[in-house]
């Protein structure tokens, strides 16, 4: 079994929901990364997204563009955050990391060098956002045979049949996309998101995740009472610029966000789940 | 002749190539987020019911007959034929069509398009402008809201066309990330489409981005290309020797190229933009000096770094100013079928000078580069060998441009 697939069952059989923070590797500098990851985790992540920064995040909106850019002025490439991911290993053994990215800087390092290198420094999943299962083929195949978990997306705008497809490839946790637009859009729907995990799930037996325009606490705890997982990335990210000139209180400030949103979703009293 | 020109039309549309998927040998595809495959699909299907309706075609063709002014002329520049000295050299006039350029003939196709699939707000991005400008056209014509993405870099140096667009009744947004060009604005674009992708269509520029636009794009504009072989044909009985145009997402290349891909004894030259020079790192040349790689929806050739981050590119150029290239060019350049080559900035503003004084016709910057090769190809082949070169836009919107590197005030 996967760590991730492992730290579902876990989450499972004690009735609670999986929060998922996502940050940038490298952002504002590469030395805050790793203390980071740290701090989120001890703040009640169950899974660390990190993203792989990249020149022309299509998929993101604004906070997240700008962490790139920030993460870029330092050249991080996707060979320093396989490293930040082994030093993250050195004292954490548990925690699932994810990488989410852009394709082009994985077909520069060659598909099975990176997923050899990936597994090697202890990440557990990949999510490449501009990767539909259609041209995943070769890519699914190198992480698989290094027992990495392929992630994928769906949207408000997956038909039945592409659910059946990208449950048929993913592995890990489907990661649902709950609006049309960018990462950190607003208008959030509970509602429409609610009916639309339902409809996954009888496609799937994966767990679901639902990420893109989650904002805050109550937000993350209207999502945890119907999806499995709730991933939070622009409500984290967007602290960054704030404290730039003071970088070492940047862990202390997001684990505090995401305390408040953890202590937010475990309030609220959840079915076990029912994915699986 | 008419007959003759109308067996090509049937076969240029024929959708051998992409496959189902949009790939063009290892090239193409579809690179995007899950959001929009949905949309792509929904445009593949629309499009290539319209492609094979004769109502849709009829519309398209009364279109580009009475609103762009199509076919346009194949002039035998003959003053210039005779200083170079050797092949006889015919300028394919995309810069007479309305609005200046051969953009015009594919943002007319993409509105008729866009009207029948009920979609009321028209969205685009643009690099010098010209793009906006025959998309904010069309949009003014059939009376739909339009938003074009510009680089906030390029919004200072093409103000001009910004004002046009804004005439026309667009919104010209700047886009302030990344490098602040065209491919930043593409991304924009891309992620107001995603957001609005209800009532939207976008209307992308050139024959790049995920399948089906480049070959959608392709068809469009290969009207350029069954226009001139048919020409060719009526005025010299045979089929031009050489094509020449200028590459930079390579819209107007394709479009004269297409047509013209059986016909294996035609030579093709696809022109990049070198810039300062290849060697100076300096250029906008993804076909002669960059490497396969994944942006903008397609697998295609990119000026990347060692890390795969996109690199900010340079050309005298705007129009020629982009990091990728359409998937068709990078399988062209594959199997040989066509040829791929640079100018420079030198060059290419040399060649803009020569067509003005010595024809009478100021080109587009953009198609300087094509002119330039010529100048350098023509000598080598013989008078009774012809060469059919794209002159792909004319070059109003470069005069101030051209003066300030003179260092004259306009």
């Amino acid at each position: 079994m996967s760590r991730i697939a492992g730290r579902f069952a876990e989450l499972r059989a004690t009735g609670r929901k999986a929060l998922i923070p996502f940050v940038t590797a490298g952002d504002p500098e590469p030395g805050v990364t790793v203390p980071l990851m740290h701090a989120l985790a001890a703040a009640g992540a169950d899974i660390l997204e990190l993203g792989v920064p990249f020149s022309d995040p299509m998929a993101d909106g604004p906070v997240i563009q700008a962490a790139c850019e920030r993460a870029l002025i330092h050249h991080t490439s996707l060979r320093n955050v396989l490293e930040m991911v082994r030093e993250f290993r050195t004292r954490d053994a548990d925690t699932p990391v994810v990488l989410m990215g852009y394709l082009n800087p994985i077909e520069v390092m060659g598909y099975e060098t990176f997923a050899h290198a990936a597994a090697k420094a202890g990440v557990d999943g990949v999510l490449t956002v501009d990767l539909p299962p259609e041209e995943a083929h070769d890519l699914v195949q190198a992480l698989q045979s290094e027992t990495l978990d392929p992630i994928f997306l769906l949207s408000p705008t997956s038909s039945g049949a592409r659910m059946d497809r990208i449950s048929a490839v993913a592995s890990g946790f489907i990661y649902y996309v709950s609006i049309k637009g960018v990462t950190g859009s607003s208008q959030l729907d509970v509602s429409a998101v609610a009916t639309k995990v339902t409809e996954i799930r009888g496609h799937t037996g994966l767990p679901v995740g639902v990420g893109f325009g989650i904002r805050d606490a109550e937000a993350a705890a209207q999502v945890a009472a119907v999806a499995d997982a709730v991933v939070v990335g622009s409500a984290l990210v967007s602290r960054v610029p704030e404290l730039l000139a003071t970088p070492d209180r940047i862990s202390e400030t997001l684990a505090a966000v995401l305390a408040e949103m953890r202590a937010a979703m475990d309030a609220v009293p959840h079915q076990a789940a029912s994915a699986g | 002749m008419a007959t003759q020109a109308k067996a090509v039309d049937s076969q240029a549309l024929r959708l051998d190539l992409p496959d189902e998927n949009g790939h063009f040998g290892p090239y193409g595809g579809r690179f995007v987020a899950e959001t929009l495959m949905g949309p792509l699909e929904e445009l593949r299907l629309a499009y290539e019911k319209y492609l094979g309706d004769p109502e849709f075609q009829a519309e398209l063709d009364q279109d580009l007959a009475h609103y762009v002014g199509r076919p346009s002329p194949l002039y035998h520049a003959e003053r210039w034929t005779r200083k170079l000295g050797g092949a006889q050299i015919y300028l394919k006039r995309e810069d007479l069509n309305h609005t200046g350029a051969h953009k015009v003939n594919n943002t007319v196709g993409q509105a008729l398009l866009a009207t029948r699939m009920g979609k009321t707000r028209i969205i685009g991005e643009t690099g010098a402008g010209q793009h906006g400008v025959a998309t904010a056209t069309v949009a003014a014509r059939l009376g739909l809201e339009c938003v074009i993405y510009m680089g906030a870099d390029d919004i200072i140096r093409q103000a001009p066309n910004v004002y046009r667009m804004r005439l026309l009744g667009a919104e010209v947004v700047a886009v302030k990330s990344g490098s602040r060009t065209l491919k930043d604005a593409l991304n924009e674009a891309m992620r107001d489409w995603v957001t609005n992708v209800d009532n939207t269509f976008y209307i992308i520029g050139t024959v790049a981005g995920p399948h089906p636009y480049p070959a959608m794009v392709r068809d469009f504009q290969a009207v350029i290309g069954r226009e001139a072989r048919a020409q060719m044909l009526e005025r010299t009985n045979k089929l031009p020797d050489v094509l020449v145009a200028c590459v930079g997402g390579g819209s107007n290349a394709i479009g004269l190229f297409h047509p013209f891909l059986a016909d294996t004894e035609v030579e093709m030259y696809g022109v990049e933009a070198a810039g300062d020079g290849l060697d100076t790192g300096h250029h906008a040349a993804p076909l002669c000096a960059g490497k396969p790689g994944v942006l903008h929806g397609n697998r295609t050739y990119l000026m990347e770094d060692a890390d795969g981050q996109i690199i900010e590119t340079h050309s005298v150029s705007a129009g020629l100013d982009y990091p990728g290239v359409g998937p068709e060019h990078a399988w062209l350049k594959d199997t040989g079928r066509a040829r791929y080559v640079s100018v420079t900035d030198q060059q290419a503003l040399q060649a803009f000078h020569d067509l003005t004084r010595i024809e009478g016709i100021i080109p587009a910057l953009e198609s300087s580069h094509a002119l330039a090769y010529v100048t350098q190809l023509a000598p080598t082949l013989r008078p009774d060998q012809s060469i059919v070169v794209n002159l792909s836009g004319r070059g109003d919107k470069d005069i101030n441009t051209v003066a300030k590197l003179e260092g004259l005030e306009v």
